[in-house]
């Protein structure tokens, strides 16, 4: 039995579900120095910390928005979605992964890609998605960057990759193997066309796609502090049996070892690829658009 | 070292010796029995071969008798002059490669190198490859480009080499840029995996006009240990995952991904080297043939035709 009882209902009443500072999404707190910021002031500075400057991880839509003028651009191939080729079930059907994949991220895969202008000039733009299955390259990231390869070819239009990928998806093994030699391929045809292909990567690129095209670059270029290699950290400790040193497999320390032509900051991605393609592209046309 | 299911078969094998020193011993005619028992045999070998799991056929694969790289090459080529170096850092001891002969035609010859005891094991670094691999073996293809000689490799890895030194020197990068060169070569290009075909560390050497594999070979994404360890979170699901990857030369001769399967001998290639080599030998020699029917820009035509027709999609 309680020491004693409230007579009478007084004072502060408010609800739970009223009890918040502002509305839910108003603010956002950096994940590396805690800062709080407005979240229009922190997607106004393109999803990076006024005070760290850390790179908040983004996706397709928030990409394509940083890059394409007034948001304008068509997107290619959307309506690519996954199938199950290998009857594949681990500790549940791959199907059913994805569906619940679909139904938690609104997007079909782990890749989207478009065309629009970038600063007056066109660019072919494909970006993957860490959200969707942890950014896994199976047949349609595989097919779709092949077809935004392809469509870049015939139009004569500078291509664009974003990585953000843990590389294949185990899920459609020997499928998903074969589309680094599908992109790669593709990406030997560009090169001959001389059409010029920039790549890249953000945090995290590893596995299959740092092994195919997100190393295949005309133009490597990272955004800070990204990870990216080709094992990821935990295999490569587990090998040595040694702690890794700090800043292993950093874009900083992939650029000191030369496989990097520079490091980008998120707010000047937009200008700095426009000027280097606009010193690179006289002699294309744009074909048929 | 004896596979489990390969005990009961060595047992019977070692019991007809047994009978057949008996009956010479003591000049006794147990032909009878001896021709049942090796009638069993028979049966015995074409059951368990006919019924191995994909987990079995991964564990053949890796079979410690097992011909590799060098054991055929040097076999079934005459005058073999092994090449060394990446010309950048050093050679990598785990990819080998050099210049011979099938039949008077000269070959490129590239393939991953295991070791057979501890010591030669950690010299060629378990078949696993560092960017320097990758690089020499460009190298060489770039040099038979040059020389018009058709390229031969052969596959048999575990995976590229995860470590800090593999990393520092771009592994990434060297696989990947072999995968887009080897699309542009001009010379017949023939891939046939002979043991372990694992991931990136595989395809770096592996796109060609004609990708083949043994009939006991895996070529996958992942091996079936490090599948169940991500999937499964434990080292304990390696059968299950081995039978989810679908990743034997049967499976990936159905799925399209691969061109032809080898035959084997029956047990293994470890049971016969020898016809083992001489069957490799022929294949080679006639798929050479075949392809230099072809010109250069058609076989290149082709080649990325193949590949970029690999994958299933809802559209």
């Amino acid at each position: 039995m309680a020491w004693f009882n409230r007579a009478e209902k007084k004072g502060v009443t408010t609800p739970t579900e009223l009890k918040r500072e502002a509305p839910d999404g108003l603010w956002y707190k950096c994940a590396e120095c805690k800062t709080v910021i407005l979240t229009k002031a922190h997607q106004d500075n393109a999803y990076t910390c006024p005070t760290c400057n850390y790179h908040e991880k983004i996706g397709s839509k928030e990409y394509f928005e940083l890059l394409f003028d007034n948001n304008e651009f068509t997107e290619l191939d959307a309506t690519l979605t996954s199938a199950d080729p290998l009857e594949f079930t681990d500790t549940k059907p791959y199907p059913d992964r994805v569906k619940a994949s679909i139904k938690k991220t609104g997007l079909n895969d782990a890749v989207r890609s478009g065309y629009g202008k970038v600063n007056g000039a066109y660019l072919v733009v494909a970006c993957m998605d860490f959200s969707f299955i942890g950014g896994s390259m199976g047949s349609v990231v595989g097919e779709k960057i092949a077809r935004a390869i392809d469509f870049a070819r015939l139009h004569q239009i500078p291509f664009m990759m974003i990585s953000k990928s843990g590389g294949a998806r185990m899920m459609e093994a020997g499928y998903s193997l074969m589309q680094m030699a599908k992109t790669s391929a593709k990406l030997a045809l560009l090169a001959e066309a001389k059409v010029p292909y920039i790549s890249l990567l953000t945090d995290p690129t590893t596995g299959g796609v740092t092994a195919s095209y997100a190393m295949l670059g005309d133009f490597n270029i990272a955004e800070p502090k990204s990870l990216i290699g080709f094992a990821g950290p935990r295999v490569i400790r587990e090998t040595i049996g040694k702690d890794l040193p700090d800043g292993f497999q950093s874009a900083e320390f992939v650029l000191e070892h030369g496989f990097l032509d520079f490091i980008v900051d998120r707010k000047e991605l937009k200008d700095k690829v426009a000027d280097l393609l606009s010193m690179i592209t006289k002699h294309l046309t744009v074909q048929g658009i | 070292m004896l596979l489990e299911f390969e005990k009961p078969i060595v047992e019977l094998e070692s019991r007809i010796a047994e009978m057949k020193a008996t009956a010479a011993e003591r000049g006794l005619d147990l032909a009878d029995s001896i021709k049942a028992i090796e009638d069993n045999l028979v049966k015995l070998k074409k059951d368990t071969y006919s019924r191995l799991t994909r987990w079995q056929r991964v564990q053949l694969s890796r079979h410690p008798d097992r011909p590799y790289t060098l054991d055929y090459i040097q076999t079934i080529s005459s005058k073999f002059i092994e090449l060394y170096g990446d010309r950048n850092v050093k050679d990598d001891k785990a990819m080998v490669g050099g210049i011979g002969e099938i039949n008077g035609e000269p070959v490129m010859f590239i393939g991953h190198q295991k070791g057979r005891n501890t010591k030669q094991r950690q010299y060629r670094n378990f078949g696993m490859a560092n960017p320097e691999g990758y690089r020499k073996a460009l190298r060489l293809m770039k040099m038979a480009e040059k020389f018009n000689l058709p390229i031969v490799t052969l596959i048999d890895t575990p995976g590229a080499f995860p470590g800090m030194e593999a990393e520092e020197r771009g592994q990434g990068e060297a696989i990947a840029r072999n995968i887009r060169d080897m699309f542009m070569l001009k010379v017949p290009v023939i891939c046939i995996v002979i043991g372990e075909g694992a991931s990136g560390g595989a395809l770096g050497i592996a796109i060609g006009d004609k990708v083949m594999m043994l009939e006991y070979t895996w070529y996958s994404v992942i091996s079936p240990e490090s599948c169940s360890s991500i999937l499964w979170r434990s080292w304990d699901f390696k059968q299950q995952a081995a039978e989810a990857l679908k990743l034997t030369a049967k499976d990936m001769e159905k799925f399209g991904l691969i061109d032809e399967i080898i035959k084997e001998p029956l047990g293994g290639a470890h049971i016969d080297p020898l016809s083992m080599a001489k069957k490799l030998k022929k294949v080679i020699h006639d798929t050479i043939i075949e392809l230099k029917a072809q010109s250069a820009d058609e076989r290149i035509e082709k080649r990325i035709e193949k590949f970029s027709a690999m994958g299933v999609v809802n559209e």
